[in-house]
């Protein structure tokens, strides 16, 4: 292949993420797991970098889990869908922006279904119609969180306090990075990079100063599996698929896993807590387990946020040897307060892992 | 109507089998298969030839349970198919036929649909903090306890807006947009997935 047909080829690995002007939706396991995620995504677009997200507090559920584990119609999920076009349309937007990586790739299934078969979009607005009575626009960027952190990496780390490098600067922090298989193994066109070469997290590590880790489980499932998740008796499922990716990327001793789907951080975890109880395993050097972070926890370290105001101390891995490494000054006696400054108490050490 | 007539009403079961070459990639790239006796291959074998009761032992079966949705085998199938999805419709036919309550993993359903599916019905979202019991849920650990014991203010702390109305993480949904969910549930045919799936599990 010469030279400029690489460069073409390369182009149809990158996707166009708007600038500006975005109507914002929720994800159901973020809110709930990464509360302070979302919140800081919000600080970093308004504040930061000074973008214009609307959050509407009408839209709901995109139905996504319920879908994807078997007891939703494909038509009641449409029509969900469309309602949240319908409040995107009304307060004239036209870029969506996707908090959740199950539900951005609902959105472009969706999308995707409706643009090769028009009878079915018919359908959906009529069922819109009768019943809400709204109307709706498809939108003309579908973008995730992820997508836009991406974006603005640069302008991110022009406004930095802090690099993915230890506290000398003389190493650069190890990352291994899971990328959510709704993200781009769905429609590879709709992430940054693809399904082949997905740059959504690399390359916020890269620009951040941090090295990235190539492990051979890299673009496994963590193991969600959505009704193997929700039933009790399945979770082995689970457990058994973020193991296979923890068993892979420890040998090369990273620092910190990075991940862009809500479920995918809340699972590599959680489940490390869970292997260690269930059997006795534990990852991380010491045996203290490897810190998973979302982008937003880790856009916000680098700028000086607060960490205990990002929510770090809701996972169950501790990242304070990540916050120690970096050099990040921060008040440990202040991780279990609540709003008013008061303490409310701190979460029981397990016997294995991870506190 | 037979099977094969429903399984071809849905949009996802002609876009997501169209021209299957046997090659097993799909089995070779797929989690389940990995864990579980599962061959999404044979599946995709099965369903391209139209035997009613080769496609009903699929319905009543284990088989269909095991896929994890995570779509790997959209990316890699070099015909463009999606055994994932053809497995959504299956998963369908077998709840709207009853079928289902044949299968263990099939009856699971009923707690699928009473914890993911009620909550969206309740609360305006799949998960909700107050729907996570620590003590459904082990595998959850020590911090997840502590956050359950302690939502309100952790979530406060993190700006969250946990049992009030507007906007924020874990809001409470105001009336007229549950309404509105509901409505669309009943005109679209969710309530009646809900109901089908209460009525064959009674049964």
């Amino acid at each position: 292949m010469d030279s400029e047909n690489k460069i073409t080829s390369w182009r149809n690995y990158q996707k166009k993420i708007a600038d500006d002007h975005y109507f914002f939706v929720r994800s159901c396991i973020r809110q709930t797991f990464f509360p302070g995620s979302e919140r800081a995504f919000l600080t970093i677009m308004r504040d930061v970098l000074g973008r214009d997200v609307l959050d509407d507090p009408r839209h709901t559920s995109c139905t996504g889990i319920a879908y994807h584990s078997d007891v939703i119609p494909l038509q009641t999920i449409m029509t969900v869908v469309a309602r949240h076009f319908a409040l995107m349309t009304e307060a004239g937007y036209s870029n969506f922006l996707v908090s959740c990586v199950t539900s951005f790739g609902i959105y472009n299934e969706i999308l995707h279904m409706w643009e090769h078969h028009p009878e079915i979009l018919a359908e959906t607005r009529e069922h819109l119609w009768k019943a809400t009575r709204r109307e709706f626009q498809v939108p003309a960027n579908v973008v995730h969180t992820s997508d836009t952190i991406y974006k603005f990496r640069n302008e991110i780390f022009a406004k930095a306090k802090y690099s993915l490098t230890s506290r000398n600067g003389e190493s650069p922090l190890r990352i291994a990075e899971h990328v959510g298989c709704h993200y781009a193994k769905i429609f590879p066109d709709k992430g940054e990079g693809g399904a082949e070469f997905p740059k959504v997290l690399s390359g916020m590590i890269e620009s951040w100063g941090g090295e990235v880790l190539d492990y051979p489980e890299r673009r496994h499932c963590c193991g969600f599996g959505f009704r193997h998740y929700v039933v009790r008796e399945n979770r082995g499922y689970s457990v058994a698929n973020t193991r296979k990716k923890l068993e892979s990327l420890a040998p090369l001793k990273p620092d910190l896993i990075l991940a862009n789907c809500p479920g995918c951080t809340m699972f590599m975890d959680k489940w490390q807590y869970t292997l260690g109880e269930m059997e006795g395993v534990t990852f991380g050097a010491d045996g203290r387990g490897i810190p998973v972070l979302t982008y937003e926890e880790l856009a916000g370290l680098v700028l000086g946020m607060d960490p205990w105001e990002l929510g770090l101390q809701m996972h169950q891995v501790d990242v304070e040897p990540v916050l120690k490494k970096m050099g990040i000054v921060y008040a440990p006696e202040k991780k279990y307060l609540n709003a008013g400054g008061q303490y409310i108490g701190k979460p029981m050490v397990p016997d294995y892992c991870c506190l | 109507m037979s099977y094969l007539e429903m399984l071809n009403e849905d949009v996802r079961f002609r876009d997501g089998l169209k021209a299957c070459i046997s090659c097993g990639v799909c089995t070779a790239i797929c989690p389940a298969a990995e864990f579980f006796d599962y061959d999404p291959r044979k599946v995709m074998i099965i369903v391209q030839k139209h035997r009613e009761e080769e496609i009903e032992s699929l319905l009543r079966g284990e088989t269909i349970w095991n896929c994890g949705q995570c779509m790997s085998c959209k990316t890699r199938c070099p015909r463009e198919n999606t055994p994932g999805m053809v497995i959504q419709a299956l998963r369908k036919v077998s709840q709207e036929s009853g079928l289902f309550v044949h299968s263990v993993k099939g009856r699971q359903q009923l707690k699928v649909k009473r914890s993911v599916g009620d909550n969206i019905l309740e609360y305006g979202y799949c998960v909700h903090p107050d729907t996570l019991l620590p003590d459904q849920h082990p595998e959850q650990g020590t911090v997840w306890e502590w956050i359950y014991e302690n939502r309100k203010e952790v979530y406060e702390r993190l700006g969250a807006n946990i049992y009030r109305e507007g906007a924020g993480a874990v809001r409470k949904i105001d009336d007229e947009s549950m309404e509105e969910l509901r409505a669309i549930f009943r005109e679209t045919g969710g309530e009646r997935m809900f109901q089908l799936i209460e009525y064959y599990s009674e049964e």
